[in-house]
């Protein structure tokens, strides 16, 4: 028997390990000592708690902390409720499958920036190809972008529209590992297809709905690039993430503040993330 | 589960739910069905597509309606040679540098990655199984901004060329670990031990014999990592700032401003930069689709 260590040479983790290490863990650390201070990238002074003071009481920030989360659950209810519906509808027979499932996943691939300026002239409040349609039918459209209490929420029904490719193929991916038996049983005894759906597809496909909630919840706690094409944080800041307050505090200077930002995202992402992750792989169903 | 299968493989039709209903009136509202889908699908994820594409053709004056009718006036080879030029061809620039920057990520982060996700794989212990936390982490934690700026400024990497392809690669090394060490799984240990028994180096057998066996998920890696850099826009406007250091998804965003009624020529650019990823994903969405699920559905 061979020496494990001789063969699997630590020597080989090197590399990665000083990219990853310089460039991702250290920062990171480093951003817990500089959230508490004022810096400008030569010299800092210790301010303590001033940062996250300024955070919580300075509205035009609170109000991203409160985005965020609405933001992230919005999307990510959404994005499992739409991923299940398509999937279910593409695992069926249909024949039109596979031009459906490119046609849903397609914009995953398209640039957010891209995605975000064509839904800002698409939602256009007069002319936009959006309220055209509604008002085709008779329905004036609101001012999708325009309208302060609106605006996040049209932000987020855009980044739907953009990831709901990846829950669907994930979805997809969890329903076609479920024995096609499972399906015959639940039909001999007598049972309908939303009978199947609701206690075959649903529970089996448990680990493929995590992934989907534990995806999109760090995707939409995260966001930033989506906002700042579509609305740039407005109108006024009605529609700005945490990550989007990172950005303007960088830019306008406040290097301590942005850190500070920078932190409680992270704490965020993992006082929200952690739990659930902990909570939903418990009650997971093994086949 | 075995009582019920073997009842059912005695019915003569075995046929799925076609058993309570007449089968023509079924296949009535399927077809109907999905005749429903494919349009509702084809407006709401197709028709936005279609919008940049004509509004890309046409005149400054007709784009200006953003509407989704055809062109009355053609101007395509004019819009795209507007953008091509545009401040001193900054599209051209930006092609430039984001292809250089998406390539030699990549390249480094195969090897790195590769060998990481080997060691991390083969060794077994509570100190590995931390590092591998570590990088795992990656995934969910949100880069520390301005620290990582601090750090590129004190290399004096920061707004370089390298500065970026470090941190590309730095982020994505923990999703290109997983897709590594799930492959690495299926490769048996044997192999190993009689390359080392031959006489080989942990080194050379890594790289002689282990990394050409995983051509099939280098290519994973590649398709997605390539899709992932091309089309980022925080990281190079943070990390790589400044005119000539322009990459595609920032033009978009600078001629977003200076175009402010030319949405022709803005629609071009989209078009333009949309088209790299668009080929990649015509040739591989089988693979796309399946390393983006890999490992997400096991939890």
């Amino acid at each position: 028997m061979l020496k494990v260590n001789k063969i699997y040479s630590l020597k080989l983790l090197i590399p990665a390990a000083i990219i990853y290490g310089l460039l991702f863990v250290f920062p990171t650390v480093m951003s817990f000592f500089f959230s508490f201070t004022r810096w400008n990238l030569r010299e800092w002074t210790w301010i303590g708690f001033d940062n996250f003071k300024m955070f919580f009481d300075d509205p035009s920030l609170l109000i991203g902390f409160k985005n965020t989360f609405i933001f992230a659950f919005v999307t990510t209810i959404l994005k499992v409720i739409f991923g299940l519906l398509f999937a279910v509808f593409l695992t069926s027979k249909i024949k039109t499958k596979d031009f459906l499932r490119s046609a849903i996943f397609f914009p995953v691939l398209v640039s957010t920036i891209a995605v975000g300026i064509a839904f800002s002239v698409l939602m256009h409040p007069s002319e936009g190809l959006i309220n055209e349609v509604l008002a085709f039918f008779g329905i004036s459209g609101p001012n999708w972008l325009g309208n302060p209490t609106l605006a996040l929420y049209s932000v987020a029904l855009v980044d739907v529209w953009k990831g709901v490719g990846i829950a669907t193929v994930i979805f997809i991916a969890g329903m076609m590992s479920i024995p096609k038996d499972y399906y015959e049983a639940i039909q001999i005894d007598g049972g309908n297809k939303f009978d199947a759906f609701k206690n075959i597809t649903l529970p089996l496909s448990r680990p493929a709905t995590n992934a989907v909630i534990i995806l999109a919840l760090i995707g939409g706690l995260r966001t930033f690039d989506l906002v700042w094409a579509m609305t740039g944080g407005g109108p006024g800041f009605s529609s700005d993430l945490i990550a989007s307050i990172i950005y303007k505090q960088y830019q306008a200077g406040f290097y301590g503040l942005s850190t500070a930002g920078n932190v409680i995202l992270f704490l965020l992402v993992a006082l929200i993330v952690f739990p659930i992750f902990k909570m939903l792989t418990r009650k997971e169903v093994d086949i | 589960m075995q009582q019920p299968l073997n009842d059912k493989k005695m019915m003569p039709q075995p046929e799925h739910e076609k058993n309570k209903n007449p089968k023509k009136k079924v296949n009535f509202t399927k077809i109907a069905v999905e005749v429903m889908a494919v349009i509702v699908v084809i407006l709401t994820f197709l028709v936005p597509f279609y919008f940049i594409l004509v509004n890309s053709f046409k005149t400054s004056a007709e784009a200006s309606q953003l509407s989704i009718s055809w062109p009355t006036e053609f101007r395509i080879i004019e819009n795209f040679t507007e953008v091509l030029q545009a401040q001193n061809g900054m599209l051209i620039r930006a092609f430039f540098n984001s292809s250089i920057i998406t390539v030699s990520s990549i390249l480094i982060l195969m090897v790195v990655a590769s060998m990481a996700g080997f060691i991390l794989q083969r060794r077994t212990g509570k100190s590995i199984s931390v590092i591998g936390a570590i990088f795992l982490s990656g995934l969910m934690i949100p880069p520390a901004v301005v620290p990582t700026i601090w750090v590129l400024e004190r290399l004096s990497l920061f707004k370089t060329m390298p500065g970026i392809i470090l941190v590309m690669v730095a982020i994505s090394i923990p999703f290109s670990i997983i897709l590594y060490t799930g492959f690495i799984a299926t490769i048996p240990k044997d192999i190993d031990e009689a390359a080392i028994i031959d006489g080989c180096s942990s080194w050379q057998l890594f790289f002689k014999i282990i990394f050409p066996m995983l051509k099939p998920i280098h290519a994973t890696v590649i398709i997605l990592n390539s899709v992932q850099i091309f089309n980022d826009f925080v990281h190079p406007l943070y990390f790589f700032p400044g005119a000539d250091n322009a990459t595609v998804q920032l033009t978009l965003y600078n001629f977003m401003s200076m175009y402010n009624t030319s949405w022709n020529l803005l629609f071009a650019n989209v078009l333009l930069i949309t088209i790299p990823p668009f080929i990649l994903f015509l040739i591989f969405s089988k693979k796309i689709v399946a390393g983006m699920t890999a490992g997400s559905v096991k939890g």
